[in-house]
């Protein structure tokens, strides 16, 4: 397998705290890797330095790098708008905006040029169908996207994101509101879409880390602990911190 | 059990509270009484249709009307987009926090001033120093500058409400500022920029000092264009002129139950307006 993004000696701070402490790692393409760790480890923050969500807090300030496809994203080169189109994001709260079905997955393609109501319409169908809702939603395209469910809705924005055609798709705790069908079925359509996406989730559920990564990364008070295959790090850990956590010994 | 004095002492408060309000409630039924009764049979077809004239000893506000709607128009035209883009750069794009903090307790403070002060300032910047002379557009630039602050801060507070989930749901889309603002932000909070506007019309029909200096009080009827370069009395203006210098009561009164029907239904329209959009938003 390909490699599709690396972070070498990666450093972040809020201001004068130090979040991340020199964070090495290597994610390989079309395939799940897992971010684990107690609260606080710097998880969500790893994550959001792989498609520059960081820029938008002011107080941060990072050092190292990050290279997607041999490139340093935070070259000043780089234009931030179309890494994060390629990079997308799914949060922990669904979020869809306040406008209707049809719009909230329009809005993506919209922003990056496609104007052709057919064009818009096909990807529309493509994304929802994508993201295992479409059956759902087919005949109330033109509803407020806010009266669906909140399973629904994190769905919804997993087809707003897929609509941009992304190569890697961030989730942030994609599961932790939603209840244990809704969070089935992401699980699933995670694992469906690996087919044709990197996918790179961030989870508090370690049996959901089991169950759908290939990869997992152990973070601990913003450092990098262990990193490797999902089955060997949770059978035989090679740090004991890592055997601490995983075992429920803390955190 | 409460004791005897504690009864007494809360009967008491209680009895004030109901005064407090009965003299309240007596003051507002009286004015609006007051004025309905001596206003409304004055307003006639007539006096809502015509102009003044020396000559006839005719009496008819409709050069006033129009000039009150001028300076509305003018003025709403001129402080939406100062106000809303003044919002959206500081919620949206100012870094300095600290000097946002100093703009907007600056803005907080201005909407408090006098409007005497506002139309002794508009007179000696848009009339002599600009030039303008004593016209509808001095005085609806004078009311821009009083309602500035107001639009502004309304604006803000409503941005202010819009989740940052929503922003960042779009940012993460690869969306770029001024996209997240206009197709995310923005409709997020026209109820905060429609409010802000009605309580502007509200304070405009109701201004006489400032408009007093900066606009003057001629009774012309005008058409917009000519209206906005010539002197012109707005309602409220009429009413002290005719009240004070003609000694017209009756008129006087009529015009001040008109205003008070148009305050009533901008009021009422503000109400509507934040009860339509609070149904809307589901945040
Ligand atoms: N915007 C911010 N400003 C300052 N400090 C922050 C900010 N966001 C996060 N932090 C701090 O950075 C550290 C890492 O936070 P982060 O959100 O990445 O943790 P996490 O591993 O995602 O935790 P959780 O599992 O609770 O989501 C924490 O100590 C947190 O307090
Ligand atoms: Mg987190």
């Amino acid at each position: 397998m390909n490699d599709i993004m690396t972070a070498k000696n990666l450093n972040l701070w809020y201001d004068k705290t130090q979040a991340l402490k020199n964070v090495n790692i290597t994610i390989p393409e079309k395939s799940i890797t897992a971010f684990i760790g107690p609260s606080g480890c710097g998880k969500s923050t790893f994550l959001k330095t792989l498609n520059r969500m960081n820029d938008l807090i002011p107080t941060v300030r990072i050092t190292g790098e990050i290279s997607y496809n041999g490139q340093n994203i935070y070259d000043s080169t780089v234009d931030v708008n179309e890494l994060r189109r390629e990079i997308g994001m799914v949060f922990q709260k669904p979020n869809p905006f306040p406008m209707s079905i049809y719009d909230n997955i329009a809005y993506g393609p919209r922003t990056h040029g496609i104007r052709s109501k057919v064009k818009l319409d096909e990807i529309v169908e493509q994304s929802l169908r994508d993201a295992a809702i479409w059956d759902e939603v087919k005949d109330r395209l033109k509803k407020n996207a806010l009266g669906m469910s909140g399973g629904q809705q994190q769905r919804l924005c997993i087809a707003r994101a897929l609509a941009v055609k992304p190569k890697i798709l961030l989730m942030d705790e994609p599961t932790s509101a939603l209840d244990p069908i809704s969070t089935l079925r992401i699980e699933e359509l995670a694992i469906e879409l690996k087919k044709s996406y990197t996918i790179v989730i961030v989870t508090h559920n370690m049996q959901q880390a089991v169950r759908i990564s290939d990869n997992t990364a152990f973070f601990l008070m913003g450092e990098l602990i262990e990193y490797g295959e999902t089955e060997k790090l949770f059978s035989q850990p090679e740090d004991k911190r890592t055997e601490d956590y995983i075992t429920g010994r803390f955190g | 059990m409460l004791s005897k004095k504690r009864k007494a002492y809360i009967g008491g408060m209680k009895a004030a509270m109901y005064i407090s309000t009965g003299i309240t409630a007596v003051f507002v039924i009286f004015l609006v009484a007051y004025v309905f009764i001596k206003g409304i049979p004055n307003i006639s077809w007539e006096l809502l249709s015509t102009k003044p004239s020396y000559i006839s000893g005719n009496i008819g506000i409709l050069p006033d009307i129009l000039n009150t709607i001028y300076i509305v128009l003018t003025t709403l035209i001129v402080v939406i987009p100062l106000g809303v883009g003044a919002a959206i750069y500081l919620t949206e794009y100012a870094k300095n926090k600290k000097i946002v903090g100093i703009i907007e307790y600056a803005a907080e403070t201005l909407s408090g001033i006098p409007s005497i002060i506002y139309g002794s300032v508009g007179m000696l910047f848009f009339c002599e120093f600009l030039g303008f002379r004593k016209s509808l557009l001095a005085g609806a630039m004078t009311l821009v500058i009083m309602n500035l602050p107001t639009v502004m801060r309304t604006t803000q507070e409503s941005l202010k409400t819009v989740p940052q989930s929503y922003r960042d749901g779009a940012f993460g889309l690869g969306a770029g500022k001024w996209r997240v603002i206009r197709k995310v932000v923005l409709p997020g909070c026209v109820d905060g920029v429609i409010t802000g506007c009605i309580l502007s019309v509200g304070r405009i029909l109701g201004e006489s000092a400032a408009l007093l200096f900066t606009a003057g009080f001629a009774h012309a009827l005008n058409g917009i264009i000519d209206g906005l370069s010539s002197p012109g009395a707005s309602l409220t203006v009429a009413l002290y002129v005719y009240a004070k210098e003609q000694g017209e009561f009756g008129i006087a009164f009529a015009i001040a139950a008109i205003l008070m029907i148009l305050t009533l239904l901008i009021n009422l329209s503000a109400a509507l307006v934040s009860r339509y959009f609070m149904k809307k938003r589901k945040f």
